[in-house]
This record gives structure tokens, sequence and C-alpha cells, in this order.
């Protein structure tokens, strides 16, 4: 057993903070993909399009059903072997898409459920003064879904980014993947592993102190 | 100006009514009431599209269509000639009083939004919410939420009002600056019909006052007529019921 390396430690901050922006943009880019893929699914599970609700059970059940890690490597690995124009798709564009498919699974059954829970008789008051079915979605179901669904869609914000570690198996060098290219040139493990383990809790926290910022700014309109 | 011709409602075998005929004037004011599960609302929601009748022929204006080959754009049509006003307020949660009133003139008839709220702000003064224009409905008293959903149902400029009884829900306290807002509009000969329990309201305001029961329109006559000599001995049975209770 050794002393911690502190010097180590500090130095080895401003280097792995150097890569935190790709892992936050991979993390903005799948949640912005994601929460409008999910948006869809939802509105298509509770309308209940023919033919597409089933298309849409099924997408639900699959990314719900599987690892992101298996997923992730059947696009980066597996996929190009099949569809070969996707044999330039880098490590980067592929995290991102298993990121969009395998979390708006889970966010489009939160949605569906905060659609659900909109009481029914906002939806006939809408109807009644004349508006279609996609007005009344967009002016007054989303927009209040989207607040009691706010919580769980910022939970799974902060799990996404810290599955964004996931990309260093393709290769990727984002947070992870700088570590431990840096960990095995030192061989200081732990002192890595740990200054990335502060870095993803630092970052989780900062984005619960926004959540709870934006709770109340979405809860605004509803207090008495 | 508006006529309902043999409407027809069941819910899977349930006949609600059948062959219902139903028609007023411009500027006419129509209270139907009788008991309970009666299809009065039913009714009323048919005349909105909110329920699609099965079977029959309705006109509002110049719109006039079979209820059963309604097309969407006939739907829509019908909703912008008709508005509503719901036992249980149903405004829009996410959006302010004004917004509430101002809604329907910005999606629906595309007005544009610096005339839609000034218009609004007018109906807020009409219906003396001026200086809650920027309040949340949760945030209002049910006879003001009440006072917004009538708001909201004069700004889609409609051919008639529908009021599904528009005081069931409210407190005892609230139920006259409602039943004023309503006073004040049937003043300005604003077509409506209500279905209500207020038989002091029917007595003072309706044209017409419609008698329904199990799903049939037993009679139908001016109020003063309707109420001092019934014709038929349901309606006598309902007006003492009723008449007793108001009093006890």
């Amino acid at each position: 057993m050794h002393a911690l390396d502190f010097d180590y430690m500090l130095g080895l901050v401003p280097i792995l903070l150097s890569y935190l922006p790709l892992t936050l943009e991979m993390a903005a880019a799948g949640m912005a993909c994601a929460l409008v893929l999910a948006c869809l699914l939802a509105v298509i599970r509770v309308t209940r399009v023919p033919g597409l609700n089933a298309f849409a059970l099924l997408f639900i059940s699959f990314f719900r059903g599987t690892p992101l890690l298996v997923q992730l490597f059947l696009f980066y690995y597996g996929l190009p072997q099949v569809l070969t124009f996707l044999v330039a798709i880098n490590g980067i564009t592929a995290t991102i898409l298993g990121l969009t498919l395998h979390f708006s699974a889970y966010m489009a059954e939160s949605i569906r459920a905060a659609i659900v829970g909109i009481d029914r008789s906002q939806t006939e008051a809408a109807l009644s003064i004349g508006m279609t079915r996609a007005q009344l979605m967009r002016r007054i179901v989303l927009p209040q879904a989207t607040r009691v669904a706010t919580p769980t869609l910022m939970n799974y914000f902060i799990d996404m980014i810290k599955s964004t570690s996931l990309a260093f198996t393709l290769g990727v060098t984002e947070l992870m993947g700088a570590t431990q290219k840096e960990a095995a040139g030192s061989f200081l493990y732990f002192e890595a592993f740990l200054v990335v383990a502060v870095i993803y809790w630092i970052v989780v926290e900062a984005l619960s102190w926004i959540q709870k910022w934006l709770e109340k700014r979405l809860n605004r309109a509803y207090q008495r | 100006m508006i006529e309902l011709k043999g409407i027809r409602k069941q819910f899977g075998d349930h006949v609600v009514f059948d062959e219902i005929d139903l028609s007023l004037d411009r500027g006419e004011i129509i209270v139907i009431v009788g008991p309970s599960g009666t299809g009065k609302s039913t009714l009323l929601r048919c005349i909105n599209f909110l329920e699609t009748p099965d079977a029959g022929h309705l006109t509002v204006g110049d719109l006039s269509f079979d209820t059963t080959r309604a097309t969407q754009d006939q739907i829509l049509a019908l909703r912008r000639r008709t508005a509503f006003v719901f036992q249980n307020y149903a405004l829009f949660a996410n959006k302010t009083a004004l917004q509430n009133v101002a809604e329907g003139m910005i999606v629906v008839d595309r007005v544009p939004k610096a005339k839609a709220y000034a218009r609004a702000r007018e109906i807020l003064e009409r219906i003396g919410l001026a200086d809650k224009a920027d309040a949340y409905p949760a945030s209002l008293s049910g006879g003001q939420q009440q006072r917004v959903g009538i708001g909201r149902a004069m700004a889609a400029n409609a051919d008639v009002i529908l009021f599904d009884e528009p005081t069931s829900s409210l407190d005892p306290q609230w139920v006259e600056e409602v039943l004023g807002l309503m006073k004040q509009l049937a003043a300005e000969h604003q077509t409506m019909i209500v279905v209500t329990h207020e038989m002091q309201f029917a007595r003072e305001v309706a044209d017409r006052v419609v008698f329904m029961d199990q799903g049939r329109i037993i009679e139908q006559a001016p109020p003063a007529e309707l109420f001092s000599q019934p014709k038929d001995e349901r309606t006598q049975q309902f007006l003492r019921k009723i008449l007793a209770a108001n009093v006890g």
C-alpha cells in the first residue's frame, strides 16, 4: 500500500477536464435527440396510431430489454458489417445514437404516463373551442406533461451523462477513455479513477441543483 | 337558427336518448331541467360533438349536416360556432386567466396576438376579473375560475354558448357571481342553452324551459307556464321534489 499521490492527482485534473466538454456534448446531443424521439413514441402510444403503436411497443421493449453496452457494440461493431454504408460511423456518433435509442425508450414511458395524467377535461375544453388534436397536444397537454415528467427526465439525463463513459469501449477518448490512458501510463490506477469519479460526481451534483431550480420554476403556475 | 333533429346517442346497448328534436332562435335562452342521468349533459355535449351522436341532423347557423356522416372540417366548424362551459371549469392549468380567454382566438381563429390579448382584456373587464389577468387557475377561487371559463366561451364569439351545470361544482358562496354573469350575458341576448338545477335562474332568465326525463323531452314552455301549470305528471313530480329540496 502506498500513500495517495496528491501532486499527480492535481496535475491530472486539468488534463481530464479538457475531455469533459466531449462527454457533455455527447450527453446533450443524446438527450436532445432522445427527447424528440421519446415525445414521438409517447404520442404514438397515447393516440394508439394503428401500426405505429405496435412498432413503438416493439421498439421500447427491445431498447429497454437489452443492455446499453450490447446496443453500442451492435451499432458500432455489428451493424456496419451488415449495412456497409455504416462503415464510416465513428465512435462518437455511435454513442450518441445508442444513448438516443436506449434512453428514448425509457423516457417515452415517463412522458406517456405524464400525458395520460393530464386532466381529461382540459382536453375536452380545448376540443370544444375548435382546436385540432395537434394543437391540443402542442399547446395544452405537452407543456403540462413536461412539468410532470421533468424530474424523471432529469434523472435519465444524469444517468445518460454517466453512461457516456461506455463510449471508451468504442475507442472514443472522452473523460473515461482519457482517464484509462493516463492511468495506463502512470500505473496510478486508484488516483486516476478517484479523480474521474469526483469529476463525474461534481457534474451530477451541479445538475441536481439545476434540476431543483427548474422544477421550482415549472411549478410556479400551479401554486395556490 | 339552431336545430336538432332526430338526435340519438347510445353507450353500448344503453340508449341515452333517441329522436330528440329541439330548436332555438338567435338570442333565445333555453334552460334544460330534469332528474340526474336523463341525458341532459350528453345532449349538450352532442351539440358540440364532445359526444358523437349516433343518428340525427344538426344545424347551427349556415352549417347543417347529418351527424353520422360528419367530416372533420364540419366538426371543427361546428365547434367554432358553439362554445362550452364545463361543470368543473376545465381551465388550461398551464395558462393564465388572460391566456385562457385568448387561447382560442389565437390558435383557432388566428387573430394576431396583440389583438387577441386586447380583446381578452376587454372580456376580463366585463367578467370583473381584470385584476386577475396574470393569475393561474390554481390561484383562483371556484367562482373566479368559472367566470374565466365563461370568458373563454365568450371569446369564441360563438352562435350559442352551452352551459353544462356551470354552478354544480361551486361552493355555495360562489354560485351567485357566476349566475350573475350569466344573467348579464342573457341581458345582452347571448343565445344560450343551460343545463342546471338552479330553478330560480330558469324562472328569471329562460325564454323557454325544457323538461327532460329518461332520455325524452317531456314538455317545453316559457318558465311562468311550465312552473305554474306543468302538464305532464312527471314534470309535476320533478318540480315538487326539487322545489321542496330548494326550500328545505
